[in-house]
């Protein structure tokens, strides 16, 4: 269904929005309110973040609302049986630090995930090494496992990486954690070339990417882009999401690159 | 049947690995390549070698404790005097080590994380040696009860980073020197200050740990003509442990505990008794033992010692703990204050109270076994730091 949205969004000649909101921030409820209204609103594939008391990849904004969120005491669990009440027609990845997976269960997540229309994983401390077992899971249960790329990884392991997903790779911006910020870096379509050079899957951007503006100059680049520390902030001071996230789904429409 | 861990992927049978975002991959292989490089470059070895010995202070004592012996009615107790080794603890094996790695591999900047602010000093002593920038991330509330650590590391030119987030201890000044490796990898050499963290660092920490072990094996045999009959050495993170039991592992004669802090007490919540009371996870780069709620959110560690206030493990103590070679007790805040007395008024020593938990383990121990038999007790570290939290608790 990932790999569908792509291709149906690349037909039109559109970028894939990928918004990130945290589970549990500012409360569960608001955060499947949220999640609805991203979808109306022109998401085209949710990222749900699942709170971790030791978020080692990201920046302030996100660390700030995943403190939020586990003093609310939201737990993986609740935030997968919110889900199962709340219908929305895009594509869902969770976004989770692995050890609060490992807690609940590899078996009984691969069960739960499906039945709360998750379709995909993320795992940001799980590199390709440490992935098989979460590769073998997700596919038997028909998940696709998302990986990451950095600036650091090299040509030869980006193939790897590639070929080990049925999804779409998702690119980080900078070395660096997540984070709202005023610039993309200069030579970030130069890196987005790069990647696609050693595959054919489709490559979404994120980290960083903070405002219409940067979505534009994305254009043609990539085929997607992830916004979380930006939505986050904007959900922390209560603006009008519904308008943030169209003026995001507009930009992915821009055309080509530059 | 001779030990061989970790695995080439850095497990050590379950445990270890390496669990970090992708941003890092690039930099543990090549760290991995150049400490493979380093180890059969002569003149690395040379050099640390020679600092080792006229810089730090090796080969640190080994210790016979007369007065501790009588006082604890049993076995004969040696020290191994690590708290005599420049800046006061074992921790500069390493530091020293991995900064000479870090020039090897042509770079200049150091970041490091410091909980009882040893390792920080450490770090930014072998940084001023080596004419490298160093920055030192430290947990807020260890910043305020390591006054003096924080004032040496100061002097010595490092930067201190006090760290507001989480528990404000160890545990989040090691997320937040990721957070910077993360973004300054390109430049950046992290000294990780014990054997945790991914792989290579726990295999590459109790390398350079091991001097430790190695000459307590020759010094005992020297003074003893034979093996001591049980090891002890506090775990925090585990490296001063790791250091002294791993030249002794294959002797199958020789028991091993590592002591970590009980805190109030195991059955309280308020304790770092991560192998004796916590369960297996995934933090900070390792799968180890952690302290962790049943939702897998790493739980706040307490012990009156900065240097054990930790809620996670080495993955080579998981492992010699699933395997039972190495047995793991916990030592509350007071029988570690109790030590930390004992010592200092019948031997003249002041332990860091980090190695008082070893001597309070140590003390029972040897009460138990008979003046033929021999403890060895891994004293890592001195103890000025902590005159202050001993004012504060027991004034």
């Amino acid at each position: 269904m990932i790999r569908d949205t792509f291709d149906r969004l690349k037909s039109r000649g559109e970028m894939a929005f990928m918004p990130y909101l945290m589970a549990g921030y500012p409360s569960l409820e608001r955060s499947m309110e949220h999640l609805r209204c991203m979808a109306c609103s022109g998401a085209d594939i949710i990222e749900l973040g699942i709170p971790f008391s030791d978020p080692v990849a990201d920046g302030s904004t996100i660390q700030a609302a995943s403190q939020k969120a586990l003093e609310r005491g939201v737990t993986l669990s609740a935030v997968l049986e919110a889900l199962q009440s709340v219908q929305v027609d895009v594509p869902i990845l969770l976004m989770s630090y692995v050890n609060p997976l490992l807690a609940l269960g590899r078996d009984r997540l691969m069960e739960q995930l499906p039945k709360s229309g998750v379709h995909g994983l993320i795992i940001p401390d799980v590199p390709h090494e440490e992935s098989q077992p979460w590769r073998m899971a997700t596919s038997s249960a028909g998940l696709s496992l998302i990986p990451l790329i950095a600036p650091t990884t090299s040509e030869n392991r980006i193939g790897c990486i590639a070929d080990s997903t049925d999804g779409f790779l998702y690119y980080v911006s900078v070395t660096g954690t997540t984070g709202v910020r005023d610039d993309l870096p200069e030579d970030l379509p130069n890196a987005v070339a790069r990647v696609r050079k050693c595959t054919n899957k489709p490559v979404a951007v994120g980290f960083g990417v903070s405002s219409p503006e940067h979505v534009r100059q994305l254009a043609g680049c990539a085929d997607g882009v992830v916004v979380g520390s930006r939505i986050v902030q904007a959900i922390g001071r209560d603006e009008d999401l519904k308008s943030l996230v169209r003026s995001f789904k507009d930009a992915t429409r821009s055309g080509t690159c530059s | 049947m001779t030990y061989r861990q970790p695995s080439d992927t850095g497990y050590f049978g379950d445990f270890g690995g390496r669990f970090v975002p992708e941003t890092l991959m690039s930099a543990l292989h090549e760290l991995e390549k150049a400490y493979a490089r380093a180890q059969r470059d002569d003149a690395f070895c040379r050099r640390n070698d020679d600092l080792l010995m006229h810089y730090v202070g090796r080969p640190t004592p080994m210790y016979f404790a007369e007065r501790l012996s009588d006082h604890a009615g049993g076995a004969k107790i040696y020290l191994k005097r690590e708290d005599l080794a420049h800046t006061g603890a074992h921790k500069i094996n390493n530091a020293l080590g991995q900064c000479l790695l870090a020039q090897f591999m042509g770079k200049t900047r150091i970041i490091a994380e410091t909980g009882a602010g040893q390792h920080g000093v450490a770090t930014a002593t072998a940084s001023a040696l080596l004419g490298l920038d160093c920055h030192v991330f430290m947990g807020s509330e260890d910043v305020a009860r390591q006054r003096p650590n924080v004032q040496r590391m100061t002097l010595l030119g490092a930067e201190v980073i006090p760290v507001e987030s989480g528990s404000c201890t160890l545990k989040d000044a090691i997320n937040e020197a990721i957070r910077d490796w993360v973004t300054n990898v390109r430049t950046t050499h992290y000294v990780i200050g014990s054997v945790v963290g991914p792989h290579p660092y726990p295999l590459m920490v109790r390398a350079f740990q091991t001097v430790i072990g190695r000459e307590s094996r020759s010094q005992i045999l020297e003074r003893e003509g034979r093996l001591p009959d049980e090891i002890i050495a506090c775990v925090g993170g585990g490296s001063n442990a790791i250091g002294m039991f791993h030249p002794f592992l294959d002797d199958l004669n020789v028991a091993m505990t590592g002591v970590e802090a009980a805190g109030d007490g195991v059955a309280s919540e308020r304790h770092a008794a991560t192998l004796v009371a916590g369960t297996p996870g995934t933090l900070h780069g390792a799968k180890s033992y952690l302290l962790q709620t049943p939702d897998g959110q790493i739980s706040h560690a307490h012990s009156v010692s900065a240097g054990l206030d930790y809620p996670g493990v080495g993955p080579e103590h998981a492992h010699l703990k699933e395997t039972g070679r190495v047995t793991y007790s916990a030592i509350t805040d007071d029988e570690a204050l109790d030590a930390f007395g004992t010592i200092s008024s019948l031997e003249g020593i002041i332990p860091a109270l980090e190695s008082a938990h070893a001597v309070a383990e140590g003390l029972k121990r040897a009460a138990r076994l008979t003046s033929d038999q021999i403890v060895l007790i891994n004293l890592s570290g001195r103890g000025d730091k902590d005159l202050g939290i001993i004012e504060e608790v027991r004034p």
